[in-house]
């Protein structure tokens, strides 16, 4: 069965989706990246969607439940690169991903991920907010 | 009228990914905007799944129309399952019966011109929607 691969990187898991997914490898995927980082104790997911062309209710759902498992698993979850009309069609069918932290490339959503590990405690809110300022996209 | 008519199996989750794609194909070939092009297939995926999912399969006709100088894309899914028993009820955001989100088919419906749906409790449904460029 196909699967999508997940690195390692320090304490981070990288994703990196590049195809079109069927309903399976999008399971196949939480349940991959929920082992991981137990096995791995890794502290920050990173999933990359840039090359994703479309995301349904239903990829959408499952993103959101990685971001939930891995938040009860100790790590934290930035989505990065959601292209405009993917995010277009995705407010209007309904689903806003609240729950989910975003960044608009991969950059950004490292500094995200150190700037949320650094200073756990007083983290802002507002994902993107982050690393609109700094260089390094650091708090602080 | 329709210029361009095909149809395809839904019997399993690759068979969506096949419809997402021969759907996007069209949706160029119209010239749709990249955003309509999403909004389109992000529909033509909701309903796939539903009439895998709840229909137990079917299938999936996409036809190009034309009208005059318009040109539309049309999407009819059809499955021989159970049927849905209340159709307000399903067309309403949040409701579901199959653990989802409930936004497939409200979703879907959103994101088309226009929207037709038929089924009977036992035969089956059909749900078409139809964007026009």
């Amino acid at each position: 069965m196909d699967r999508i691969p997940i690195l390692k990187m320090g304490e981070f898991l990288l994703v990196t989706i590049q195809v079109d997914m069927h309903d399976r490898l999008v399971l196949q995927l939480q349940s991959d990246l929920t082992e991981r980082i137990a096995r791995t104790n890794a502290r920050g997911v990173l999933i990359d969607i840039s090359a994703l062309e479309m995301v349904d209710s239903f990829i959408g759902r499952t993103i959101a439940n990685i971001a939930g498992m891995a938040r009860v698993l100790d790590a934290q979850t930035v989505v990065t690169g959601m292209q405009p009309a993917v995010a277009i069609t995705l407010v209007e069918l309904g689903l806003t991903l609240s729950g989910v932290r975003t960044a608009l490339n991969v950059e950004r959503g490292m500094a995200l991920l150190r700037a949320l590990l650094d200073d756990a405690a007083p983290v802002v809110e507002g994902s993107r907010s982050a690393s609109d300022d700094g260089d390094d996209g650091r708090q602080g | 009228m329709v210029v361009r008519d095909e149809l395809l199996p839904v019997r399993s989750s690759n068979d969506v990914v096949v419809v997402r794609q021969t759907v996007r194909a069209r949706a160029i070939d119209i010239g749709f905007t990249l955003v309509d092009q999403t909004k389109i297939v992000t529909a033509a995926s909701e309903l796939a799944r539903n009439a895998l999912d709840h229909g137990g399969g079917g299938t999936a006709r996409i036809e190009v129309l034309a009208e005059g100088a318009r040109r539309g894309l049309r999407l009819t899914f059809e499955d021989q399952g159970k049927g849905i028993p209340d159709i307000e009820l399903a067309l309403r955001d949040g409701y579901t019966t199959g653990g989802g989100l409930g936004l497939g088919l409200s979703g879907a419906r959103r994101l088309m011109n226009q929207f037709d749906l038929w089924s009977e409790p036992g035969k089956g449904t059909r749900v078409s929607v139809v964007r026009w460029r």
